[in-house]
């Protein structure tokens, strides 16, 4: 049996190579959260339109990118951008850059579920009162669309937080990877990948625990 | 664009004379090409997500089962607590996590797993990771079906045991293949994780032969339509199961239907 020693673990430690990747790992996760959603929103507007120009796009993108793995999809982007900008690009931005895009195809899925299930009659009473498609939505559908959609885009971030330690695959500097060069510079990779274990076990632990608390809260309106 | 690529050696990058007999399995040439690499690298995909679904449709559908027990002894309650924590521990760390603690940690505290090569400790995180999602499926099966079925199966008698045999899980399992579909197409696309312990499975081959070629963008290409293909490839072969198991007489919940 092996001894854990975990004296090494301090305060220096963490200040100088965890937080780092913590504040990266989490401002990916708020960026692509955000991103996402608005990105999302779009390609389902698309995808509700019933205009063929803009629903095949929307619907190809959003089942190419779901039926990629995300490891695959943060290299193409990561050997795609610099090819079309022609300049090379930093591992962080173009993991930021394939987060958004990824995500948004997911994302875009809740929302069209979340529009779809608010009942008929709302969207129709807005065309009656002479709303233009611009009110109805913004006014109308999506705000009640967004309500019930709550726990499941928080869900959907807990799972995005945890995507955010695939940027392994191009080398940026996460949360996951300050752990591992934490590790080896203090040679004790055993105790740092348990401890990177429990950091992500006890926030997305905490946070699946807030959105059943939200889940009760939030109850669908009707 | 340039396929032919995938004709040349991975040796001197001269183009070999053997170039498609890759595809038909003759294999085992002594220079291979890049599209026998390729081909090899699927062979390790497939491996490594096949073995990890059969774990993590076994422990998924036990610990699911186990979840929903009725909390009626001590035992019981312990087999509940039990599959609860299973699920939250496999479900709430990332699974590039899990795969490193499976490469260099437990085998620290269990020598045994010294011994297993690192594609069988990547099948082994992937399986367990995903059985807590299988439970979660199978749990809401078990809950959505009738309280009548429950029931009736106590009405004639029957143990807990006799009724999650005969009545309930043959019930629960058919129900939840939908869902499983899409958890066993998620696992064949988290199986690019092993890349991370170097099994020579497609995403590893992707980027090292994105490195050696500089022909990324067809390399990059051949290795995502090969995981498309195997997902699709799987939804086929549920989609039939489904269609062969499928309850005579039983209407499952319409999504239409239960959405307004």
């Amino acid at each position: 049996m092996l001894s854990l020693d975990l004296s090494f673990y301090n305060w220096e430690l963490f200040t100088n190579y965890i937080l780092k990747g913590f504040l990266f790992s989490v401002q990916l996760t708020v960026i692509a959260t955000v991103g996402g959603i608005i990105f999302g929103t779009f390609l389902a507007l698309m995808r509700l339109s019933g205009r063929p120009s803009l629903a095949y796009p929307a619907t190809i993108y959003v089942n190419t990118m779901r039926s990629i793995p995300l490891v695959m999809v943060i290299l193409w982007f990561f050997l795609l951008i610099p090819m079309l900008i022609g300049r090379p690009i930093g591992a962080d931005l173009s993991a930021t850059i394939t987060f958004i895009a990824f995500e948004g195809a997911f994302f875009s899925e809740i929302v069209r579920a979340g529009i779809q299930s608010v009942p008929k009659g709302q969207g129709y009473a807005a065309e009656a009162l002479g709303m233009t498609y611009g009110q109805n939505m913004r006014f109308i559908v999506l705000p009640q669309a967004f309500r019930n959609m709550i726990p499941i885009f928080m869900t959907q971030t807990i799972i995005l937080f945890q995507d955010t330690s695939l940027v392994y695959a191009i080398g940026a500097y996460d949360l996951l990877k300050g752990f591992e060069i934490a590790g080896k510079n203090y040679g004790r990779p055993i105790e740092t990948y348990i401890l990177a274990a429990i950091t992500y076990f006890l926030i997305c632990f905490s946070l699946s625990k807030i959105v059943r608390k939200v889940q009760s809260k939030v109850a669908i309106i009707r | 664009m340039d396929l032919g690529i995938f004709c040349k050696s991975t040796l001197d990058g001269e183009v070999v004379d053997h170039c498609l007999s890759s595809l038909i399995g003759i294999g085992q040439n002594t220079d291979p090409s890049y599209l026998d690499w390729l081909m090899k690298a699927w062979g390790w995909t497939l491996a490594v997500a096949g073995l990890g679904l059969v774990i993590a449709l076994s422990l998924g559908a036990v610990m699911g089962t186990l979840r929903t027990l009725p909390r009626d002894s001590t035992f019981n309650r312990l087999l509940v607590h039990l599959s609860t924590a299973w699920v939250e521990l496999f479900r709430n760390i990332p699974i590039l996590v899990q795969v490193f603690l499976w490469y260099h940690v437990i085998p620290a505290f269990i020598p045994v797993l010294k011994a297993f090569p690192s594609y069988l400790l990547v099948s082994i995180a992937l399986g367990f990771f995903t059985s807590a999602r299988i439970a979660e499926q199978v749990r809401a099966g078990i809950q959505s079906l009738p309280s009548g079925q429950k029931a009736a199966a106590t009405a004639l008698g029957l143990t807990t045991f006799q009724s999650y045999r005969y009545i309930i899980l043959p019930m629960a399992l058919r129900i939840v293949i939908p869902p499983l579909t899409s958890e066993s197409m998620n696992l064949i696309k988290n199986s690019s994780v092993a890349f991370a312990v170097s099994v020579p499975e497609l995403t590893l081959f992707a980027m090292q032969a994105q490195e050696e070629t500089s022909h990324g963008v067809e390399i990059y290409l051949a290795v995502t339509v090969l995981y498309a293909l195997s997902a699709f490839a799987v939804n086929r072969v549920m989609t039939h199961i489904e269609k062969r198991s499928r309850i005579p007489g039983f209407i499952a919940p319409n999504s239409e239907a239960t959405a307004h």
